[in-house]
C-alpha cells in the first residue's frame, strides 16, 4: 500500500504555550529571549510580533526600540522538546505512528487511517480544529513522502493535501528551503537564481552533488520518494497495571489470595525487567453487583519482591467484601520508582541500614500500626531544641548536615517545657533550689547559662537561658529561664533530663 | 585423661548453647563494658538475646536509657540500624549522639498501647537486618518474654526491654539490670557537672555472676568509676 504522511507545523509553538497560561499575551507583541554572545536575542515570537517586523535572532534591545510595548519572557532550552513530546502522545489518537520533528513539528504516518474520518479532507480538518481549539496555530499538510509533506506544511500555498502520486507537481513550486537544507546551501541556491525546486529538479544528480554536496542530493531523493526515510515514533508510556478476569465469581479469601499472587507475579516480573520498584499499589476487585472494592498499600522503599508485597496485601484482604462474587481483579502501581537490585551478600550477618529486609520490616509494621507512627529524624541547622531535628521523608534520605555535638543535649526531653518554682540568687547564676512535681530539689552542681535566642525569621518571642543542673540525689536536669532576669514576668521551666 | 575442669567447661558451654546462647567466637562484639564483662558466661555481653532494664527510682529512667544507648551504640557499629519502640517516648534524638549512636540510623515507632509495643518488638526481633531493638514498656510478663526470646534465637538480634515497674517476676530474659543515677564525677577541681555516673546492678544473668558496679560514661565509652579521669594537663596534651 502507498504511504501517506502528515506533517504538522506549529508556527509559534513556544509563544502559543505561554499564551495558554496568560491569554492576554495573545494580542500583544510577545517574544522569548535567550542569551547569546553576551546579549539577549529573540528566540521565538508570536504572530503579532512577527507582523511588526521582528524576527528570530534580533537583539532584544533593537526589538524594544522598534516595538516599545514588547512583552518578553525567558526561553527554556528544553521546552520545545517537552511540548512536542506531549503533543505527539496526544496525536496518537490520529495514527499509531507519530514522530517528533524538532524544533517545531510533528510527523505522522497516516497510511490507512484517513478513511476512518471519512476522507483526507475531513481528517486534516479534524487535526487542525482540535489543535486550534487547544490554542496552537498550526499548518498541516498531507503527501506521499516525508520530504514533500514537510515542505508543504511550511511553504505550501493553496490546498495542502497533495493527491497520491502528484508529489513532483507540488514539489516544483516550492522554494529550496522546503528541502530541509542547511542555510548556506539555500543561500547559494538563491544566489544562483534557483528560487524554486522546479528549476533544478531535472539537473543530473552527479553535477548537483559536486556543487552542493551529498546531503543536498539525499534530501532531494527523499522528497522524490527514491530514498527511504524512517520515523522514530513516540512510544506511549505503558501504565503499570495488571488485570485478571475470573471465569467464576470468586467469594473466598483463598480465591482472592490466589488472584493476588498471580497479579503480583505478573507485575513484579515486568518491574524486575525494567529495574523498577513499587511504592504504592492498589488492588481493585470488581464485584458481580457492579460495586468496586479497593485496598491500597505503600512501601518505604521501592520493592518488586512478590513475597513481600503479597504479605502487605494479605494483611488487608479482610477489607475486601466479596458480596455475591468478584469477577475481575486489577492491580495498579500508580507510584513506581527506580530500583537497582542490591548485590547479594557474601555472608549473612547483622545488616546495615540499606538492607532490604529492614525496609520490608518497616512496611509490615506500617501496614499493621499505620505509617504515621513510624519516624526517623535527621539533623537540622537550628539551635532551638525543638527545631534541631526534623522528620525524614524516607528511609533513603541522607542527613544534610551533621549532628551537633559541641553543646551537650539531654537524652530525655519533655514535649512541652513544664513551669517550675525556682530560687535563684543573682542574675545569670544557676538556681539554688527548684520545685518540680511537688518535690524540692537542691542544686549541688550546675553548668550554664547557654543562651538560645529565638529565630526572629521563624517566630517572635523571648530567649531561653539554659542551665544543666544536678541535684543532691545525682539526677541531672535541663532547666531554662524564659526572658531576662530583671523582666517582670520571667519564668523558669524544666525541659529535659540528662543521664 | 582430660582434666575435670575441662569437662566442666565443656558441659557449661553445651548447656549455654542449649539455652540459646551462641558460642562466643561467632559473636565477638566488644561492648566495652570493662569490668562488668566478667559477669557474663562467655566473658562478653550476650548478643542475640533479650535483656531487661529497670530504673532504680522513678526518675532514673534517663540514666537507664543512657546505659542502654551506650550498649546499643557498640552493637550498631558504623552502619547498623536500630528500632526504638515505645508508647510514650521522651527520647530526644540529638541527645543520642552523645552516647555514640547516629540518631538518623534509629527508627522510632510510637504506638498507643502496651500490647502493640510487644507485638511490634516481637516482629522486629525476627528481622536480622537490625542490630538492636529497644522497647519501652510498663511491665513484662513471662509469656511475652518467652516469645521475645524465641524470636531472637533465630535472628540473633539483641533486644533491650526498658521496663518501668519494679516487680521481680520471672522472665525468660537473659539478664536483668537496675540502674540508678549517682553524683557526677568532677573533672579535677573544675566547677560544674562532670562525667555522668551510674550505679549499675546486674540482678540476674543466665550462667553468669550477678553483681553491682559503679560505671561512668567518659570520652564515649564506659569506665569503671574508680578509674581516675585523666587530669586536665593530660587532656590538654591530647588535644593540643
Amino acid at each position: 500500500m502507498d504511504k501517506r504522511y502528515v506533517s504538522i507545523w506549529f508556527k509559534h509553538l513556544r509563544t502559543d504555550w505561554f499564551a495558554l497560561a496568560q491569554p492576554e499575551l495573545k494580542d500583544v507583541p510577545f517574544v522569548l529571549r535567550t542569551p547569546s554572545h553576551g546579549r539577549m536575542v529573540i528566540s521565538a515570537l508570536n504572530e503579532v510580533a512577527s507582523g511588526k517586523g521582528l524576527g528570530i535572532g534580533t537583539a532584544l534591545a533593537d526589538a524594544r526600540a522598534v516595538v516599545p510595548d514588547l512583552e518578553v519572557a525567558d526561553d527554556k532550552p528544553e521546552l520545545a522538546g517537552k511540548l512536542l513530546h506531549r503533543l505527539a502522545e496526544w496525536c496518537i489518537r490520529f495514527t499509531p505512528s507519530v514522530a517528533i520533528d524538532l524544533p517545531d513539528g510533528i510527523l505522522m504516518d497516516v497510511s490507512g487511517c484517513t478513511h476512518l474520518w471519512g476522507g483526507e479532507q475531513a481528517y486534516l480538518s479534524d487535526i487542525i480544529s482540535q489543535l486550534s481549539a487547544r490554542g496552537y496555530n498550526v499548518s498541516v499538510a498531507m503527501a506521499d513522502t516525508i520530504g514533500v509533506v514537510w515542505g508543504m506544511a511550511r511553504f505550501g500555498k493553496g490546498s495542502l493535501i497533495v493527491p497520491t502520486s502528484e508529489d513532483i507537481q507540488a514539489l516544483v513550486k516550492l522554494p529550496p528551503e522546503a528541502l530541509r537544507l542547511e542555510e548556506e546551501v539555500v543561500e547559494r541556491l538563491h544566489k544562483l537564481g534557483l528560487h524554486t525546486i522546479g528549476q533544478f529538479i531535472k539537473m543530473s544528480s552527479s553535477s548537483l552533488r559536486r556543487r552542493f554536496g551529498q546531503h543536498f542530493v539525499m534530501r532531494l531523493q527523499q522528497a522524490l520518494g527514491h530514498e527511504m526515510e524512517m520515523l522514530q515514533t513516540v512510544q506511549p508510556a505503558e501504565p503499570y497495571q495488571e488485570r485478571l478476569p475470573c471465569l467464576e465469581p470468586i467469594v473466598t479469601a483463598t480465591g482472592i489470595e490466589i488472584a493476588l499472587q498471580q497479579l503480583l507475579e505478573a507485575l513484579c516480573s515486568r518491574m524486575q525487567r525494567e529495574q523498577k520498584g513499587l511504592r504504592k499499589g492498589i488492588v481493585k476487585a470488581y464485584r458481580v453487583d457492579s460495586k468496586v472494592e479497593q485496598v491500597e498499600i505503600r512501601t518505604t522503599r521501592p520493592s518488586n519482591h512478590v513475597g513481600h508485597l503479597f504479605k502487605l496485601f494479605q494483611a488487608k484482604i479482610s477489607g475486601i467484601a466479596p458480596g455475591l462474587g468478584i469477577e475481575l481483579f486489577t492491580l495498579d502501581a500508580p507510584r513506581v520508582e527506580e530500583h537497582i537490585p542490591a548485590q547479594s551478600k557474601v555472608w549473612e550477618g547483622s545488616g546495615t541500614f540499606e538492607d532490604e529486609r529492614l525496609s520490608e520490616l518497616i512496611d509490615r509494621l506500617a501496614s499493621k500500626f499505620s505509617g504515621k507512627n513510624i519516624h526517623r529524624y535527621l539533623p537540622d541547622e537550628h539551635y532551638w531544641p525543638e527545631r534541631s531535628f526534623r522528620p525524614a521523608s524516607s528511609l533513603n534520605e541522607k542527613p544534610g548536615t551533621i549532628w551537633c555535638t559541641d553543646k551537650q543535649r539531654p537524652l530525655h526531653i519533655l514535649a512541652t517545657p513544664e513551669p517550675i518554682e525556682v530560687t535563684a540568687p543573682i542574675p545569670d547564676y544557676p538556681p539554688m533550689l527548684f520545685r518540680y512535681k511537688g518535690k524540692l530539689h537542691e542544686i549541688v552542681k550546675a553548668d550554664g547559662p547557654e543562651r538560645i535566642e529565638q529565630e526572629w525569621w521563624i517566630q517572635q518571642g523571648q530567649h531561653r537561658d539554659y542551665y544543666q543542673v544536678e541535684d543532691e540525689t545525682g539526677h541531672r536536669y535541663w532547666l531554662f529561664r524564659l526572658g531576662h532576669y530583671d523582666d517582670a514576668n520571667f519564668q523558669w521551666f524544666v525541659h529535659g533530663f540528662f543521664a | 585423661m582430660p582434666q575435670k575442669s575441662d569437662i566442666v567447661a565443656q558441659l557449661q558451654a553445651e548447656i549455654s548453647r542449649m539455652e540459646g546462647f551462641k558460642p562466643a567466637s561467632s559473636v565477638s562484639r566488644d561492648t566495652a563494658l570493662g569490668p562488668v564483662s566478667e559477669a557474663f558466661p562467655s566473658g562478653s555481653f550476650p548478643v542475640g538475646a533479650v535483656h531487661e532494664f529497670m530504673p532504680a527510682r522513678s526518675n532514673d529512667d534517663a540514666a537507664t536509657t543512657a546505659f542502654v544507648a551506650g550498649l546499643v551504640a557498640s552493637l550498631m557499629g558504623t552502619c547498623g540500624a536500630a528500632l526504638w519502640i515505645s508508647s510514650s517516648t521522651k527520647v530526644f534524638p540529638p541527645g543520642l549522639k552523645h552516647y555514640g549512636i547516629e540518631p538518623d540510623r534509629v527508627i522510632f515507632i510510637d504506638l498507643k498501647n502496651e500490647k502493640d509495643v510487644k507485638s511490634a518488638m516481637e516482629e522486629a526481633l525476627k528481622c536480622s537486618a537490625l542490630s538492636a531493638v529497644i522497647a519501652e514498656m510498663q511491665s513484662l510478663d513471662f509469656t511475652s518474654s518467652r516469645r521475645l526470646q524465641l524470636a531472637v534465637e533465630q535472628s540473633q538480634v539483641t533486644g533491650f526491654v526498658l521496663r518501668n515497674d519494679h516487680s521481680l517476676n520471672a522472665t525468660a530474659c537473659v539478664s536483668r539490670w537496675k540502674i540508678a543515677s549517682m553524683e557526677s564525677e568532677r573533672v579535677g577541681t573544675l566547677p560544674g557537672i562532670g562525667f555522668p555516673r551510674w550505679k549499675v546492678e546486674l540482678l540476674r544473668v543466665r550462667g553468669g555472676k550477678p553483681g553491682a558496679w559503679e560505671i561512668k560514661w567518659m570520652h564515649g565509652k564506659f569506665m569503671h568509676a574508680s578509674q581516675p579521669a585523666p587530669s586536665i594537663q593530660e587532656q590538654k596534651r591530647k588535644v593540643g
